[in-house]
């Protein structure tokens, strides 16, 4: 898959939670299409109307933190954003999206520079971010084995990548 | 060479290497893997994988408790799915409504949780397992299908912080009370990536219903797994359900990220306040907030300690006009436990609704969500925007000692007087 996007950015504060992205009541399905539909309705009721395919969520501290809803990175991925620059993420939540294959960033460096709707791209095997100014920042990239995880799509694909490798 | 934390010790037994260090990332063989509902949601990535089969089904357990009884088609048919794939790939300690419980409960009082072990689970207050001197990790959907698939998932090796409880604390107040206290003191990300360990007298002289709740709650400390080491205590509990104990606890030469102290000397009851786990306060200064709603259940606080601590205060009593108050024991064991002690009597003699096990309110899927403007005191273990229901609710948390104090007199009470 991808390493490299460019999209608008929309802003978010610190301790966004899994039920500030989807809210409890939409965790009967996994359905791309009925999450996205909800993604951050908790927070703005017309987030999913406003994002056009690979915009940029951008957020402060502990993104995600709260339950292990997977539900919470496919709406994110589902509503069409390209990948979550935050300063740092919950866990779940971060494993969660890697095992989807929808990216993350993690760039405590990054607070302050970001104003809404600002064109930013991101290079996440170069670990780097340039900014609406041309400014770089750079963030430390995802572990390789992580990488190895995205690359392939997600989990799944990764796993079936290894067990055709594997002889019989 | 320095000794090890209890997450070093376990991980390096569970990845098979003498010796572990925080920052290392392993592959960890799962002693236990639990799952509810997301389990539905897991079979079609398990099936993509393609591996046709269970690594170890007898190491698996499965329950339904996040919408138990299902209260539509949807979740009918996830719990379907459910019972079709325990049946095909020969799981056999599932737990179908009637026998269930909330999982992390469930898992603790068969006894299925013991010192030492690698467990896993689909949902975020896995860490509760902890407490049992385990170490005890939430994943989601995607992740529970490739444990399945391979029996082992990476981890790495957490640094940990050393959470030093001390002191005497004062009447109906306990566990959650020193939990809050703790998150106040670390934020809701303090643990973030992390493993805390929990020490000090405090701690050493709780019992298991009341260790259960701090490693609960490490989850709103954003930390991967919450322990306390397994002791006497420990022992005694899994001695009464008939399973075997060893010693656990982290060398005496460990090395922690950071240590805490927490005095905890006279303190009083705690709420956390809107709409985030760490906006802590004494109870005194939030007494007199108007309710709509109080509830007792969850995984956090609605064993049956809490449900007698809940009735001590409500007995002979009623719930506030304009108030309801809905009680949902952990499982169904402590459901027919509540019974014997005449629990359920009291509960509805005071105008409460007590239900089936359930996690249903706590998470806003049903059996008590809030509607906007409502205000709800709960033992649960989490207050952020929509949590129960409505974004426009607002939740407290305290415990079950202070809801049922403020569900008597319709406003946030401090139990000591009620």
């Amino acid at each position: 898959m991808e390493t490299r996007f460019q999209g608008r950015a929309w802003l978010f504060g610190d301790d966004i939670s899994t039920d500030h992205i989807i809210a409890g009541k939409y965790l009967g399905s996994m359905d791309l299409k009925s999450l996205a539909e909800h993604a951050m309705e908790n927070v703005d009721p017309q987030f999913s109307k406003k994002v056009r395919p690979g915009d940029i969520l951008v957020a402060g501290s502990n993104f995600g933190c709260g339950s292990s809803r997977e539900q919470a990175p496919v709406a994110l991925k589902g509503v069409g954003l390209s990948c979550v620059i935050a300063e740092t993420f919950a866990r779940i939540f971060y494993r969660n999206a890697i095992n989807i294959g929808f990216p993350l960033v993690e760039c405590p460096a990054l607070r302050g520079k970001v104003k809404e709707g600002d064109s930013i791209s991101v290079d996440m095997a170069a670990g780097t971010i340039t900014l609406a100014s041309a400014e770089r920042i750079p963030f430390a990239p995802l572990p390789p084995n992580l990488l190895d995880i995205l690359r392939a799509g997600g989990l799944v694909p990764k796993l079936r990548q290894e067990l055709a490798a594997r002889p019989p | 060479m320095s000794g090890m934390t209890m997450s070093e010790k376990i991980l390096a037994r569970a990845s098979g290497t003498p010796h572990v260090r925080a920052g290392q990332i392993v592959d960890g063989y799962v002693d236990l893997l639990y799952m509810h509902e997301m389990l539905a949601l897991a079979i079609k990535p398990f099936d993509e994988i393609g591996v046709g089969r269970i690594w170890d089904p007898s190491k698996c357990v499965v329950t339904v408790d996040h919408w138990v009884p299902p209260p539509n088609e949807q979740i009918a048919r996830m719990h379907q799915a459910i019972r079709e794939f325990c049946w095909k790939y020969g799981i056999e300690r599932f737990h179908d409504v009637g026998d269930h419980g909330i999982i992390h409960q469930l898992v603790v009082e068969r006894g299925y949780v013991r010192p030492g072990m690698l467990v896993i689970g689909s949902d975020s207050h896995t860490n509760m397992a902890g407490a049992m001197g385990a170490f005890a990790a939430g994943i989601g959907v995607t992740e529970t299908a490739a444990v399945m698939a391979t029996g082992k998932l990476w981890l790495k090796v957490p640094e940990t912080l050393d959470v030093r409880v001390d002191g005497r604390l004062s009447s109906r107040t306990g566990a959650k009370d020193v939990i809050l206290r703790v998150i106040q003191t670390t934020g809701d990300d303090g643990a973030s990536y992390k493993a805390v360990e929990f020490h000090g007298g405090t701690i050493h002289d709780f019992p298991m219903n009341e260790r259960f709740v701090l490693s609960n709650m490490t989850t709103e400390m954003g930390a991967k797994a919450g322990m306390v080491p397994a002791d006497g205590t420990t022992r005694e509990y899994l001695r009464e359900l008939g399973a075997e104990s060893e010693a656990l606890d982290a060398d005496s030469d460990a090395r922690y990220l950071r240590a805490y102290d927490i005095d905890v000397d006279g303190m009083g009851p705690q709420v956390a306040c809107p709409n985030n786990p760490a906006n802590v306060k004494p109870v005194e200064e939030v007494a007199g907030t108007k309710i709509d709603m109080a509830f007792v259940g969850s995984c956090t606080n609605a064993r049956i300690q809490d449900l007698r601590a809940a009735a001590e205060v409500l007995k002979g009593e009623k719930v506030a006009a304009r108030v309801r108050m809905v009680v949902t024991p952990a499982s169904q064991a402590i459901y027919r436990q509540a019974m014997k002690e005449g629990l359920v009597e009291v509960f509805l003699d005071a105008g409460a609704t007590f239900t089936s096990s359930t996690c249903g309110p706590c998470f806003g899927g049903h059996m008590g969500v809030l509607a906007p403007k409502e205000v709800c005191i709960s033992s649960t273990n989490r207050n952020y925007p929509g949590r129960m229901g409505s974004p426009e609710s607002q939740v407290y948390l305290g415990s079950p000692y202070t809801v049922a104090a403020s569900a008597l007199y319709g406003q946030i009470t401090d139990p000591r007087g009620a």
